[in-house]
C-alpha cells in the first residue's frame, strides 16, 4: 500500500460505509446486500491510478443514487396503490 | 414578513413494507416489528427543509422543529428527521401501548405551537397506521388558522405572508391561497424525501432533543373511542375455471349475473 492517494482512500471508505448503511433497508435483506457490495469493492481493489479510482468512486456514487431512487419508488408505488386505489 | 418558524409533527409507525398481523386477543396489531417514520411525515420534513434550501420563503426559515408524541423509541424517528435537516426536536413521552387520539394530539400541538411561536405547521395528511386524517384539520380548527390539506405543491409569494398551495382533490387539483400563519398537510406527490446520509446522521445526534411529558401541556391520554375488536380482512376467494361456453353460461346463471 504505497502509491495510493490517502485522500482517495478516505473517499472510498466513506462511500463504502454510506452504501453499507443504505443496504440495511435493501428489499432482499442486508445479508444479500453486504457480500455483493464487498465483492464489488474488492474487484476494484487492485486499482492504483488516481483517475481510475475516481471513476470507480463516481460509479459507487451513481449506485448510491440508484438505490435511493429504488427505495423512493418502491415506497411511492406501495402507498399509491394503497391510498389512490390505482 | 417575519421569518418562518416551522413545526413538523412526526409519528413513529409500523414500517410500510411490513404486513401488520392482528394479535391473538384481537385488540390490535403486533407491534414487535420494524418501525419507521410515517411516510407522509417524511414528506413534510422534506418540504420544510426544501423551503429553507430553496429560500422560497421571503422571510427565510428561522427554525424547523420536529415533535413526536410516543414511546421512548419515537426518539429514533426524531433523530431521523433531524438527520434529514430539522434543527431540533421535542419528544413528548407516552407509555408503551398508550396511543393518543387525533383530538388529543391536536390539543397537544396547539399548546406547542403557542409555546414555540410557530407560524407554519406542516403535517402528514394521515398516518399509515390509524389512517384517521384528522389531526391537521383539528389543529387548524383549534388554532383558528387557515388550512391547506393534501398539498401537492407549496409556493410562497415574493413578498408578504401569502402562500399558494395546490391540493389534490377528487378528479384533479385545487389551488388555494392563504396568509400565514397556517396549517399544511402533505400528500404523496409533494416531493421526494431524501435519504439521510451518514455524516448527517452523526450530526443529528448532537442536535438538541427536548423531553416533555403530556402533563406539561395539560393533556391526558384519555380515549373517547374503545377498540372493540380488530380482525384481518377475509382472504380473497380464488376464481374458478370453466370448461366451455355452456359451463360459463350456467355458472353466470347460478351467480345471478344473467
Amino acid at each position: 500500500m504505497s502509491a495510493v492517494n490517502p485522500a482517495l482512500r478516505k473517499e472510498v471508505i466513506s462511500i463504502y460505509k454510506e452504501l453499507l448503511n443504505l443496504g440495511k433497508d435493501y428489499p432482499q435483506g442486508y445479508d444479500y446486500f453486504r457480500p455483493r457490495l464487498h465483492r464489488a469493492f474488492m474487484s476494484n481493489a487492485h486499482l492504483k491510478d488516481d483517475d481510475e479510482i475516481r471513476k470507480a468512486i463516481a460509479r459507487a456514487d451513481f449506485v448510491r443514487k440508484e438505490i435511493e431512487a429504488l427505495y423512493y419508488l418502491k415506497r411511492y408505488r406501495t402507498l399509491r396503490k394503497r391510498y389512490d386505489g390505482l | 414578513m417575519s421569518a418562518l418558524r416551522i413545526l413538523v409533527p412526526v409519528k413513529r409507525v409500523i414500517d410500510y413494507a411490513v404486513k401488520p398481523r392482528v394479535n391473538k386477543a384481537q385488540t390490535g396489531v403486533e407491534t414487535n416489528v420494524k418501525h419507521s417514520m410515517n411516510p407522509f411525515d417524511e414528506l413534510s420534513v422534506e418540504e420544510s427543509v426544501r423551503i429553507r434550501e430553496k429560500k422560497s420563503a421571503p422571510g427565510g426559515v428561522e427554525d424547523i422543529c420536529v415533535i413526536s408524541a410516543g414511546p421512548p423509541k419515537a426518539q429514533d424517528t426524531l433523530r431521523t428527521a433531524m438527520a434529514m435537516g430539522a434543527d431540533r426536536a421535542i419528544h413528548v413521552e407516552t407509555k408503551e401501548g398508550e396511543d393518543l387520539e387525533p383530538l388529543s394530539v391536536a390539543k397537544l400541538l396547539k399548546s406547542v405551537v403557542e409555546q414555540q411561536k410557530s407560524n407554519l405547521v406542516i403535517l402528514g395528511k394521515q398516518s399509515i397506521d390509524d389512517d384517521a386524517n384528522q389531526t391537521g384539520q383539528m389543529l387548524a380548527g383549534l388554532l383558528g388558522w387557515p388550512q391547506a390539506t393534501q398539498a401537492s405543491k407549496v409556493m410562497f409569494e415574493k413578498e408578504g405572508d401569502a402562500v399558494t398551495v395546490t391540493r389534490e382533490v377528487d378528479g384533479g387539483s385545487e389551488t388555494v391561497r392563504a396568509k400565514l400563519p397556517m396549517v399544511i398537510t402533505t400528500d404523496l406527490r409533494l416531493n421526494e424525501p431524501r435519504y439521510a446520509s451518514l455524516p448527517n446522521i452523526m450530526k443529528a445526534k448532537k442536535k438538541p432533543l427536548e423531553k416533555k411529558k403530556l402533563e406539561d401541556f395539560g393533556i391526558t391520554a384519555e380515549r373517547r373511542l374503545k377498540i372493540v375488536k380488530v380482525t384481518e380482512p377475509p382472504p380473497r376467494q380464488g376464481g374458478g375455471k370453466v370448461d366451455d361456453v355452456d359451463g360459463l353460461v350456467s355458472k353466470l346463471k347460478e351467480l345471478g349475473a344473467l
